[in-house]
């Protein structure tokens, strides 16, 4: 069974028909990428699958493991498995880094029917975590995003899904606005977190990401559709040519 | 299924009040109403002396005077209350008691429920606790120890007669028996409530604790409170306070006075949890509470932090009066209105003495068809040199139906005296709940987090373990704010 399955997704929004008949198999263990140009629903796909208001899904189907995910609140789809790094993540003040983190760590472990995290636990996991990408440790006792870089901000997307561990995660052009070194360290992040029962969507419109987390399958999205669907080459192609033929093929 | 619904969400509202049980239990009561006879009557079963009896008669015949003058300027909103239709003593029935095994076991059943460990040998280690049922004292614990640091931790009621000089000496030296309608009534029937006494030079160790539970219907709460530090010691105290749900509203009318010396320290610290009243505004308690801290002496400091989550109607502005030089005065405040609620609260800080500080922190939360109004007075007197004010006011929404307001008035008559006041609003957006929902919060440990947030300069405050219920008590008052 694919872990991730979404069947023929329709979904609009404030009445405008964005996403037009979707099909995509994740299969465990694969990184599926999407690429297209601004404004063709790739964020309303994220935000579909994650379970965003405002978005009437009117036809199709989103299955996690067979099960229905359309049918499950916002915070139920995270617990079961489902992670979006956002593109534009949202600023929550006073609440620090560290605070939310182990928040939502904690709902994690209630879903499993852990008990909460000790905090020493915490501390090594999170000081773990950190290193491996790059933050300064004392990054935690921020604010969430409040004064945060672009960079600082993709970063600690990563870092929550790192620490989250789920079973789908959703890369919503994490990539951008990265330089060249963040990219490498967002990457790795990524990668170390591969494996035979994860998978992961990685949208983004750059193929210099796809050079640091090489994907089984690309596809391009234009005008709500899936026009294309090919191996990495797809993505050097991409590069090369633009999206021009898509376009045109789609409109 | 809406069937099923609406079950749930009224066995949630249930809930949601965890100590809106009533205890069965048989109590000594005065007749309802309120005359001479009545503060007669609460005065001979005090067995108080008559300089007291007089106190009271002096301010129930003032109040007499001030008929239909309750104050009128705060925003709020309720129905005239008849003040006849009262009962102004109940004390559960056997009150005499000369050891903490005496205490009806029923009474420690419900201070059990409330969360609070009477018992000594269940008690949180280092925290002394005074707890007062409707209108009586019932135990204080930990009293040999306090007594033999020279700590005076008492019933009120037990003060007037062991140390008349002190009670005589500080009753109604801050906030006189004249000072308003709230606290003339309360001077004229107030019935129990605690006394401390700090001797110089010493630092408490343990936080002194007052639990108030109103459990009679149509009982109205009184208590008073009197603290006095004496040059240079400290104190921590901590007072909180629940009551049965019940759909009529309840009158609380309580007095707090505090003294410090010379280089001497209070901290006071609330956590009022008083029933707020159900989702459409069906009962609560009606909390006009007077609490004003004198800081007497040179470089003394009364801090005082607030929760504030319950009650129909908060009304309420717990106060310094800056005489000493140096002297600080600092206020931290939390109030949160869901629902009907209605607060307006604040503080007032009046310098009188040279280099005086103080600071203000408030932060408002207001949900559903709540009122929230922050109301705060800095006066400077003309003899305060180089005094120094900090405010801080932020408000945040909870949907679009509430309401928040600033009210901050800042009197200066001195050229040399510097004031700041800064005041945000803010709301919580549905892009921030759905951030924290996509982590697997749910909804309400979103709003939860994000209101902690908002308010941990305040939370902080308080005392370690405190803090850890006041964070809860935080997210239970919000839960069904959003959606
Ligand atoms: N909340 C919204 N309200 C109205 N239009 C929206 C909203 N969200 C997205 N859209 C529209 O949907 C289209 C697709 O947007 P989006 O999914 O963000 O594209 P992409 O992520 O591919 O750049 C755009 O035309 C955008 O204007
Ligand atoms: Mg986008």
């Amino acid at each position: 069974m694919a872990l991730l399955e979404i069947k023929n997704l329709y979904a609009s929004v404030a009445g405008k028909e964005i996403l037009k008949g979707i099909t995509l198999k994740l299969q465990p263990g694969e990184v599926h990428a999407i690429m297209g140009p601004n404004g063709t629903g790739k964020s309303t796909l994220s935000n579909v699958i994650a379970g965003r208001d405002g978005y009437e899904v009117t036809k199709g189907e989103v299955l996690l493991d067979g099960e229905d995910v359309l049918a499950m609140a916002a915070d139920e789809r995270a617990r079961a498995g489902i992670f979006l790094a956002f593109q534009y993540p949202v600023e929550i003040p006073g609440v620090t880094t560290s605070a939310f983190l182990k928040t939502a760590l904690n709902a994690k472990r209630r879903q499993e029917g852990k008990p909460e995290i000790d905090a020493m636990e915490f501390l090594k996991l999170v000081k773990a975590k950190t290193a491996q990408l790059g933050m300064p440790y004392d990054m935690i006792k921020r604010a969430l995003n409040v004064g945060f870089s672009g960079g600082e901000k993709k970063r600690a997307e990563v870092l929550q899904m790192t620490m989250l561990e789920p079973r789908v995660a959703i890369l919503d052009e994490t990539d951008s606005g990265l330089d060249i070194d963040a990219l490498r360290v967002v990457s790795e992040g990524v990668n170390s977190l591969r494996s035979p029962d994860r998978a992961f969507l990685v949208i983004t419109h750059y193929q210099r990401l796809l050079d640091y987390i090489v994907p089984d399958h690309v596809h391009v999205l234009a005008h709500g559709r899936i026009v294309a669907s090919g191996g990495k080459e797809l993505a050097l192609e991409l590069e090369a040519e633009g999206y021009a033929k898509y376009l045109n093929a789609a409109a | 299924m809406a069937v099923t619904r609406e079950t749930a969400a009224a066995v949630k509202e249930v809930e949601q009040y965890k100590y809106g049980f009533v205890t069965d239990i048989e109590s000594d009561k005065a007749p309802k109403g309120l005359n001479e006879d009545i503060i007669r009557f609460i005065s001979a079963k005090k067995n108080e002396p008559e300089w007291m009896l007089e106190y009271r008669l002096k301010a129930y015949r003032y109040w007499l005077t001030l008929s239909d003058e309750e104050p009128a300027w705060a925003k709020l909103h309720f129905p005239k209350i008849n003040y006849q239709d009262s009962y102004y003593y109940a004390a559960p029935k056997r009150e005499k008691l000369a050891s903490l095994d005496e205490v009806d076991p029923k009474l420690l059943e419900t201070y059990k429920k409330l969360g609070i460990p009477l018992l000594e040998q269940q008690m949180l280690a280092g925290v002394a606790v005074d707890a007062v049922f409707d209108s009586v004292s019932v135990a204080t614990t930990y009293k040999k120890k306090l007594e033999e640091m020279g700590v005076i931790f008492s019933p009120i009621s037990e003060a007037v007669h062991k140390h008349p000089e002190l009670v005589k000496k500080y009753l109604g030296s801050v906030v006189p028996y004249s000072d308003n309608f709230y606290a003339t009534l309360n001077a004229a029937v107030f019935t129990d409530g605690s006394f401390v006494y700090i001797p110089k030079g010493l630092r408490c160790p343990m936080e002194l604790s007052t639990y108030f539970r109103i459990n009679e219907k149509n009982t109205g709460q009184f208590e008073r409170t009197l603290i006095i530090a004496d040059e240079g010691s400290y104190v921590s105290y901590l007072e909180g306070c629940t009551a049965p749900q019940r759909d009529e509203n309840q009158l609380h009318a309580a007095v707090v006075e505090l003294i410090a010396l010379d280089d001497a320290e209070i901290k006071y610290s609330t956590v009022q949890n008083w029933y707020p009243g159900d989702a459409d505004g069906k009962g609560g308690i009606f909390n006009f509470v007077t609490k004003r801290g004198a800081c007497r002496g040179k470089n003394s400091k009364i801090m005082w932090t607030q929760v504030e989550t319950g009650s129909a109607i908060t009304w309420k502005y717990p106060s310094c009066i800056l005489q000493g030089d140096n002297s600080v005065g600092e206020f931290y405040s939390v109030a949160i209105t869901n629902n009907r609620q209605q607060a307006d609260t604040g503080t007032k800080m009046i310098h009188l003495g040279k280099g005086t500080r103080s600071k203000i922190i408030s932060k408002g939360i207001s949900a559903g068809h709540a009122d929230n109004t922050y109301r705060g007075l800095v006066r400077i007197g003309a003899k305060a040199d180089q005094a120094r004010n900090y405010t801080q006011c932020d408000s945040l929404l909870i949907g679009d139906k509430c309401g928040a307001h600033t009210v901050p008035y800042i009197e200066t008559r001195n050229p040399t005296a510097q004031t700041e006041h800064e005041a945000t609003t803010s709301k919580i957006g549905d892009d921030q709940l759905f951030y924290c929902m996509q982590r697997g919060m749910t909804q309400e440990e979103a709003v939860s987090l994000i209101v902690n947030g908002f308010c941990k300069e305040v939370l902080q405050t308080l005392p370690m373990e405190f803090a850890v219920e006041a964070q809860k008590l935080v997210g239970i008052s919000l839960e069904g704010s959003v959606g």
